[in-house]
């Protein structure tokens, strides 16, 4: 800290020298990151070239392939909704587990919280690659896919939504004399039912993103004819799709935002 | 009748909050525990229907002995003992009707707790409990939507609807003003007095203590050192509480008047 | 009794439902169970399907163990998680400085109507389309690799962290703004001491918190040709390799993990 009255700086020495070396290590470490990649820069000068003449190909889309893309599209649509469901189904009572102040053990709650972190690093693409093997192609491959990957995400957020309810209530129920499921359905359920439908909506939302690509590898969706037009080179088939994509995720946001605003 | 033998609590931290407490209750009497914070009042009363567990001694109400039972019988006795909580307790986001009702869950099998289907006896008894708590027309309101004195009046309906043996009252005027304070202390008295049943009363404001109890019980220190009726409460009788014995007069500080200020006998004892 | 309408004494309670009526609301519960009844259908799930899927599952999960790899396949492995890295770290740098801008540009307090609706156009855009699609259209512009990983990446990260800034934006002090400029301040100098200082703790944590997603994210942008270990998985899927396909997936989820950890750790240090 400076001594004298009439100079002030905003860091003293120590501060500025590691700010210093702090932004010089970032930086170094940015530029071995780029130089490791090995970039081609005859690529990266078109690039925006390229682009432009991509983008230039895929318009004007092709309104009339749009009929073909119906199917895929609702098949897409059911994936997300089913795959949502069925991980919310699986998601409780992992929450349940990794919630300090609902779980039996500390042995239980070790496996909730594991279970959540697991399902959370696989990606999703990953899974349904394992579910095309065993399953074989289409839409039950992508079901379960998207499901055991929402299982992660949606058990969390229940679980902390668990973990903050108020137990005045809670004891208020025990002390009339009723049996713990009853205090659970009528002091726990009603204090988490709000989090519960923001958390459902909100990985629905996700999960029609996910249902998109999952096509890519076989399992079911818009992604499959997706891709089939990317191999032939029909752009302005896959601006189409893309456009469709995009409304799709557009209306799944805002029903999602509406629904978790009523909930409010 | 509740009968209390040399109640010990001792929590996990070391903290020896009950120290061989016993007395009765019996009757219709109105009883009020009083003492400073951290004497043990509130252990006192959520030990009764053991929502903080006991380490030693025995209760009974009636012929039942409490602090022995096995979850389900304890489940089965907890419906003769109607709480009120300081913080009220309701579960916020159901209806004034359905946390009615919740005192009932111990006689309703959980089929019909899910689906909501109470006796028409007991949705019948709730209104008419609404009625009597002054409360008529707001079954229907969700309950984070009443004032503080309207939710604590919800609350007592809870627990009267139990048709319970005794009631218990944990600081239950603590988080209401004054004027919503005396409302709610009357009420519990009449209701007592009405159904005949024995009523404690946790509470740190003795005056309240005073013109509303048949008897007072002072708590000092995890120990009674008071039970008698208000009358005798005179003013050693409350230094023996809440100052362990030493009267103003005694204590070197000048102090602010009357006041029975607990921060100065934990200051004097050296906590 | 009060005059509340349908409130006599009588046995019968409703409880009142979020939905117009009972009729309503049976019947989207009618309907929301018909649509997974079709879904279901749609899915031609036969229980034998099932059954033998089941079978095709435990053989690939004994086929899959233990994870193995080659000499050979360490390399690919090795370098495969050392692009994933470098991509990430890259991609997150080069999408939080356009980002910036964008986020700017996506706020009503500091933004006209017309740049405003751009700003969150640029969002909405970025936000919709999923990372592989963005990658596989890199992939086709600027070809195979891990450039195309990057741009895809930064992509997605703009849309990311312009929406989370531009909220945050929205909430500042303008008073703070306003103080720069009523000391004569440029309109660089008031979003440098009037807007920055606000926004700088969400800025980091934002980073470390979109460091990790990325990570997440570049381990499968391969598999669509844009750079990282993405397609080393998919190859040894394709060669019905799965002991290495194993040893891959365990390396990505630990990273992913360790990245999780450190991201949180970071963050809770920050606040």
């Amino acid at each position: 800290m400076s001594n004298s009255t009439d100079s002030w700086s905003r860091f003293d020495r120590r501060e500025r020298l590691l700010r210093f070396f702090g932004l010089l290590a970032g930086l170094v470490i940015l530029v071995a990151a780029w130089r490791a990649m090995e970039v081609n820069y005859g690529y990266a000068v078109t690039a925006p070239r390229e682009l432009a003449d991509l983008f230039g190909r895929m318009y004007p889309p092709n309104v009339g392939y749009s009929r073909k893309i119906v199917g895929p599209l609702l098949e897409t649509i059911n994936i997300s909704i089913l795959g949502t469901a069925l991980a919310i189904v699986m998601a409780i009572p992992v929450a349940f587990l990794g919630a300090s102040n609902t779980t039996p053990n500390k042995p239980a709650y070790l496996l909730g919280k594991f279970i959540i972190s697991f399902t959370r690093s696989v990606n999703v693409i990953i899974w349904a690659l394992i579910f095309v093997v065993i399953f074989g192609p289409g839409a039950l491959a992508g079901v379960l896919a998207i499901s055991i990957r929402s299982i992660g995400f949606t058990a969390k957020l229940i679980a902390e939504a668990i973990e903050e309810i108020d137990r005045g209530s809670v004891e208020a129920v025990t002390a009339a004399g009723a049996s713990p499921v009853d205090v659970l359905i009528y002091s726990i359920v009603p204090q988490i039912k709000p989090a519960f439908i923001s958390v459902a909506t909100l990985r629905w939302d996700i999960n029609v993103r996910a249902s998109t690509i999952i096509g890519f590898v076989g399992a079911g969706g818009i992604g499959v004819p997706l891709q089939t037009e990317i191999n032939y080179f029909n752009w302005e088939a896959v601006l189409t799709i893309l456009i469709s994509i995009l409304g799709l995720v557009l209306i799944s946001e805002g029903i999602s935002a509406y629904l978790r605003k009523k909930v409010m | 009748m509740l009968t209390v033998d040399n109640l010990e609590k001792t929590y996990d931290s070391g903290d020896r909050a009950l120290k061989g407490v016993s007395f009765e209750v019996s009757g219709n009497e109105i009883v009020a525990i009083i003492g400073p914070s951290g004497a043990g009042k509130s252990t006192l009363v959520r030990s009764i229907n053991r929502l903080t567990e006991p380490t030693g001694g025995r209760i009974s109400l009636d012929d039942t002995e409490v602090t022995g039972l096995e979850k389900s019988a304890l489940r089965d006795v907890r419906r003769d003992m109607g709480m009120i909580f300081q913080e009220f307790n309701l579960v916020e986001r159901l209806t004034v009707m359905e946390n009615i009702l919740s005192g009932r869950l111990g006689y309703l099998s959980t089929w019909n707790a899910f689906r909501r289907n109470f006796p028409p006896e007991d949705i019948r008894r709730a209104r008419e409990i609404l009625s009597r708590v002054n409360l008529e027309g707001v079954e229907n309101n969700r309950a984070d939507e009443l004032s503080g004195g309207q939710r604590q009046r919800v609350g007592i309906a809870r627990a009267v609807i139990q048709r319970p043996k005794i009631l218990l009252a944990d600081e239950p005027t603590s988080a209401l003003d004054p004027d919503t304070s005396r409302e709610v202390m009357s009420l519990l008295t009449d209701i007592a007095h009405e159904d005949d049943i024995p009523i404690i009363i946790n509470i740190h404001e003795v005056d309240l203590a005073v013109d509303y109890a048949d008897r007072i019980i002072g708590l000092s220190d995890g120990e009674i050192v008071f039970n008698g009726p208000p009358d005798d409460l005179d003013q050693a009788a409350r230094d023996e509480i809440y100052r362990g014995g030493e009267s103003i007069a005694d204590r070197e500080e000048p102090s602010a008047g009357n006041s029975t200020d607990a921060d100065d006998v934990i200051a004097e004892r050296g906590d | 009794m009060a005059a509340e309408s349908g409130s006599t004494v009588e046995g019968s309670w409703e409880r009142p439902t979020v939905f117009y009526n009972k009729k309503v609301k049976y019947l989207i519960y009618g309907l929301i169970l018909l649509f997974f009844a079709y879904s279901f259908w749609n899915l031609r799930i036969s229980p034998s399907r099932f059954v033998r899927g089941i079978g095709a599952g435990v053989e690939l999960i004994t086929s899959m163990l233990p994870p193995a790899y080659t000499p050979s396949q360490r390399e690919l492995l090795i370098q495969g998680i050392v692009e994933s890295i470098v991509m990430t770290i890259v991609a997150t740098t080069i999408g939080i400085i356009v980002s910036v801008p964008v986020a700017i540009m996506a706020s009503n307090n500091l933004s006209p109507k017309p740049v405003y609706y751009v700003g969150r156009s640029i969002v909405a855009v970025t936000r919709s389309l999923h990372e592989l699609i963005v990658a596989i259209i890199m992939v086709k512009a600027v070809g195979f690799g891990p450039l195309a990983g990057v741009l895809a990446l930064a992509f997605k990260t703009i849309g990311f962290f312009a929406k989370l800034l531009a909220e945050e934006i929205e909430d500042i002090d303008r008073g703070q703004m306003e103080a720069i400029t009523a000391a004569g301040g440029t309109p660089v100098q008031t979003y440098l001491y009037g807007v920055l200082p606000q926004v700088m703790p969400r800025i980091v944590g934002l980073s470390i918190y979109r460091l990790d997603i990325n990570l997440r994210h570049s381990t499968v942008v391969g598999i669509v040709g844009a750079g990282g270990i993405g397609i080393t998985l998919l190859n040894s899927f394709d060669k019905y390799d799965y002991q290495f396909s194993m040893a891959i997936i365990a390396v990505i989820v630990a990273i992913v993990m360790v990245g999780e950890g450190v991201s949180a750790l970071a963050r809770r240090r920050i606040q």
